[in-house]
């Protein structure tokens, strides 16, 4: 990989928004390809800091650093894709977003962003999201995937309100339904009809690309 | 109580703080998506129930249900414009249940909200919002202003700050939640908690919530060795919740809950307490075992 990428993706995982946005243009100007500096720069970059917060040695201030400098490459390489007409191959469309009651969104943000990275195109509710937006959203933006995040053994119900809603609206076959966050598990999933559960952000994004696949 | 907190901590007896509120309402009928501060004010009797089972199961020490009583959490409820009416409504439900057995704490918890350059409220805007709180709860008159739950190192700086500055010179505790690898999410280490503490001139600090009991037991004990002129508090969860079919159970009884509080004050602590999914029966155990 060219130096000018290997810089690129330190300075993610380092969460130096300016200094990204500084590499993403030198990329175009030295002729990388923008697709080429996504998936060999900014992929990547996000999946070592996904496995930095697991393991403790990241913590949400880095994540958000993180996740900041891959907002700033992209804006650089958004415009270029548009120019060259050329269009990253969308994997799926998901709707993500913490349920209502729940005002958590750290985790739920970090998955946004990693599967965006990953070539989805994300649909991000935000947080206290109600059980009929969810519904209205793949609706209305056609989406395969939901992601529901809930931190609060209370709000987790409304990970299985959004499934029956789902239910009822005719829906549930059109989509995978990952649920996480603390409380959660594998148990919970099934016992609401999920497809899954993902403990974490890069296991999100492995788990999502292959719910997809198998559609 | 009619002994001084701080003489209290000084002589070296053990004060046993309460539990949970907020699970302790959801038993008791809250509305899913409601938040207690919202629901006291035309719903004082569960509130005033919860505090009087703690103070019967034999804790010194009841929290007034003020945890998301800041501005800014209130904001979310649209109650911003009732911070004054609902904090002091909240200690005036405390003192009624306390009487003369227990101290009034006025809990003060995270504003719910990033700090800049993450968020969009400067430092000097988080002391304002904490101070307001403050002021509320020290105008009706509590024993101590308490700080908990925190996360990130200058919310909490603000924080008592805030109620150094409105509160009257009314005693100020400060405890943190480690449940990031022995580290609070926002990744500040006990040490580091510990000395910005002991700087600001806390009257006593610690560790609640958090993941598990050896996490915060580890965490507190960090914070202990670092400044153990400080008065040690920790005050954890009972043990981790898992959903049982649809129910909430946390993991840790009563008699783990007391083992632990031996522990704690084995290792220096001076207020020993539950926070999320401990009960009466939990704080029950726990004054069984630490008082004598």
């Amino acid at each position: 990989m060219s130096e000018i990428l290997k810089q690129l993706q330190h300075v993610v995982i380092i969460g130096e928004p300016d200094q990204a946005q500084d590499l993403a243009a030198q990329a175009l100007g030295a002729g990388v390809m923008p697709l080429v500096a996504i998936e060999e720069a900014l992929n990547p970059g996000m999946q070592v800091v996904g496995d930095r917060y697991e393991c403790g040695e990241y913590f949400i201030p880095d994540l958000m650093m993180a996740a900041e400098a891959m907002k700033a490459a992209m804006a650089v390489f958004e415009p270029a894709l548009m120019a060259r007409q050329e269009q990253r191959q969308v994997l799926g469309t998901v709707v993500i977003g913490t349920v209502e009651g729940d005002i958590h969104e750290i985790g739920k943000s970090l998955v946004a962003t990693m599967l965006g990275a990953a070539g989805f195109q994300v649909h991000d509710l935000g947080v206290d999201v109600p059980v009929n937006e969810f519904v209205k959203q793949v609706q209305e933006t056609g989406a395969n995937v939901v992601g529901l995040s809930a931190l609060l053994t209370t709000t987790m119900l409304n990970q299985e309100a959004v499934v029956q809603a789902l239910e009822e609206a005719g829906l549930r076959e059109r989509v995978k339904v990952v649920i996480g966050g603390a409380p959660t598990s594998p148990e919970w999933a099934q016992t609401i009809g999920a497809d899954a559960y993902a403990e974490n952000a890069n296991e999100a994004v492995s788990i999502v690309k292959r719910l997809v696949r198998g559609a | 109580m009619n002994e001084d907190i701080l003489i209290r901590l000084q002589s070296g007896s053990v004060i046993v703080a309460d539990g949970a509120m907020g699970t302790m309402l959801q038993e008791a009928g809250l509305p899913t998506g409601m938040s207690p501060e919202g629901w006291l004010l035309e719903n004082p009797d569960p509130v005033r129930d919860v505090h009087r089972a703690y103070v019967e199961a034999g804790a010194d020490l009841i929290l007034t249900c003020t945890f998301g009583g800041t501005r800014t959490r209130l904001e979310r409820g649209g109650l911003a414009e009732r911070v004054a009416r609902i904090n002091q409504r909240a200690v005036e439900i405390a003192r009624e249940a306390a009487g003369s057995n227990a101290y009034v704490a006025g809990d003060i918890g995270p504003m719910g909200e990033f700090l800049a350059p993450m968020g969009k409220i400067t430092y000097e805007q988080a002391v304002e919002v904490f101070a307001e709180q403050a002021a509320a709860l020290a105008e009706v008159g509590v024993d101590v202003l308490y700080v908990e739950t925190m996360s990130d190192l200058n919310e909490v700086r603000a924080a008592v700050e805030g109620a150094q500055q409105a509160g009257l010179g009314i005693p100020v505790f400060a405890t943190l939640s480690f449940d990031s690898h022995g580290r609070t999410n926002m990744g500040v280490r006990p040490e580091q908690a510990a000395e910005t503490l002991l700087a600001l001139g806390v009257n006593a600090f610690g560790a609640n919530c958090g993941a598990t009991l050896e996490m915060t037991e580890e965490a507190a004990a960090k914070m202990h060795e670092t400044a153990p002129q400080v008065p040690l508090i920790v005050k954890p969860n009972a043990g981790k919740p898992h959903m049982v079919v649809r129910e909430v159970v946390y993991d840790a009884t009563p008699d783990d809950m007391a083992e632990y509080a031996r522990r704690f004050v084995a290792l220096g602590a001076r207020i020993v307490g539950g926070c999320c999914g401990s009960t009466p029966a939990h704080i029950a155990a726990i004054a069984g075992a630490v008082k004598r």
